[in-house]
């Protein structure tokens, strides 16, 4: 419109003016809003989904050497605003009288995850699904199971005498 | 290279002409009155985005919906960004469209030949409305159980058919998690498919016509 009037020199025409301050406030709105919409859709990949504490499963004193002490404990999950419950369980097995010297398996069964029980009169664990059996020292005796039972390697007893495994959620 | 790149897509794109024709039409006077429909406009889309953004999170269900909107304000990166966003786009959309509505009314831009273009953007406003409406729901909150109860209990004061309005509504006779849902695919799907129709009729019409040129003294 006016630009006719100073000609030439660096004067920007008011058409192009336009065209300029358009594009820098549509790119600043573009950008203000379009970053934390791609941080917002991909926010769940960026938490860490493992969770990991000490659980107390029972009193150290309980449990006996040779004798396979059954416990269990429940984690809850949080997905967003969904909470879901699983349990989990084992069996401690003290091999002397020395506080470090036991196994602490799961009792998942390596087959198809089904919970394992301790029977007395076979001295084995049996899976009630398949049949599968592992021994005292949780190696495989039969059935179907691929490979001996899971252990929980980590495991520490309080000053209260309590006995904690360090679990882990994979 | 870019101009050669250009070039080609025009050819066969016909960039240049869409340019000439959509938007660089010529204006009566610049007035920024002018300018409330391409803001409307503009509205509908970053509320259309923010909306796609917020399904993402949130659950239509009464178990669920307040623990979604919950998580996407308190869990999610960003997520009070893009729900404020949506909130407050929302209520100046309606403000925005009416005021759009007001000038059209006041410059007398609805006479000859743009009867239908103002019959279109009364159901546009009226459909702006109803995503209020429906979008004021979805929180499950107190704060819009109640609303909602009493905004349906007035479209049931209608006579004759106002108990089966009111159950249309609500998908029975009382609030439940029917109405949520209902109301919740009236957000998503319906009412902007409806809007998005409409808003192309409109803006082809203002092609068609152009803008009109204000009132003068004679008028």
């Amino acid at each position: 419109m006016s630009d006719e009037g100073h000609t030439g020199h660096n004067e920007i025409s008011r058409r192009d003016f336009i065209k300029v301050t358009t594009g820098i406030v549509g790119g600043v709105i573009g950008v203000v809003v379009g970053l934390p919409a791609i941080a917002y859709l991909l926010d769940p990949a960026f938490k860490s989904g493992a969770k990991e504490a000490w659980i107390p499963i029972g009193k150290f004193a309980d449990m006996q050497v040779g004798k396979p002490y059954a416990f269990s404990f429940t984690r809850v999950q949080v997905n967003g605003w969904e909470r879901t419950s699983t349990s989990h369980g084992g069996f401690v097995i003290r091999k002397s009288d020395n506080p470090t010297d036991m196994v602490i398996f799961n009792s998942r069964c390596t087959h198809l995850g089904c919970t394992v029980n301790w029977r007395a009169d076979a001295q084995a664990f049996i899976c009630p699904c398949h049949d599968g059996k592992f021994g005292m020292d949780g190696k495989v005796l039969g059935g179907p199971p691929p490979r001996p039972l899971d252990q929980y390697t980590d495991f520490r007893v309080t000053q209260d005498g309590v006995l904690e495994i360090y679990y882990k959620e994979s | 290279m870019w101009k050669k790149v250009y070039e080609w897509l025009d050819e066969r794109l016909g960039l240049n002409d869409l340019y000439k024709n959509l938007l660089d039409r010529p204006e009566p006077k610049g007035n920024w009155w002018n300018t409330l429909g391409s803001a409307a406009l503009f509205l509908f889309i970053l509320q259309g985005v923010t909306g796609i953004f917020l399904t993402v999170y949130y659950t239509p269900s009464p178990d669920h919906a307040y623990d979604s909107i919950n998580y996407i304000m308190n869990g999610v990166a960003f997520g009070w960004l893009i729900r404020g966003i949506h909130h407050w786009g929302a209520t100046l959309m309606v403000v925005v469209v009416f005021i759009h509505m007001l000038r059209v009314f006041v410059t007398a831009s609805f006479k000859y030949p743009r009867e239908l273009t103002w019959l279109i953007g009364i159901g546009l406003f009226l459909l702006t409305l109803g995503m209020g409406f429906t979008g004021y729901l979805l929180p499950w909150n107190q704060q819009s159980y109640w609303a909602t109860t009493v905004g349906t209990q007035i479209a049931g004061s209608v006579p004759f058919i106002g108990d089966f309005i009111l159950k249309a509504l609500r998908g029975g006779p009382d609030l439940s998690a029917l109405t949520l849902q209902r109301f919740f695919s009236a957000h998503i799907w319906m009412l902007p498919a409806a809007l998005a129709g409409l808003i192309g009729v409109h803006l082809y019409l203002i092609i068609k016509h152009g803008e009109s040129n204000f009132p003068s003294k004679e008028d």
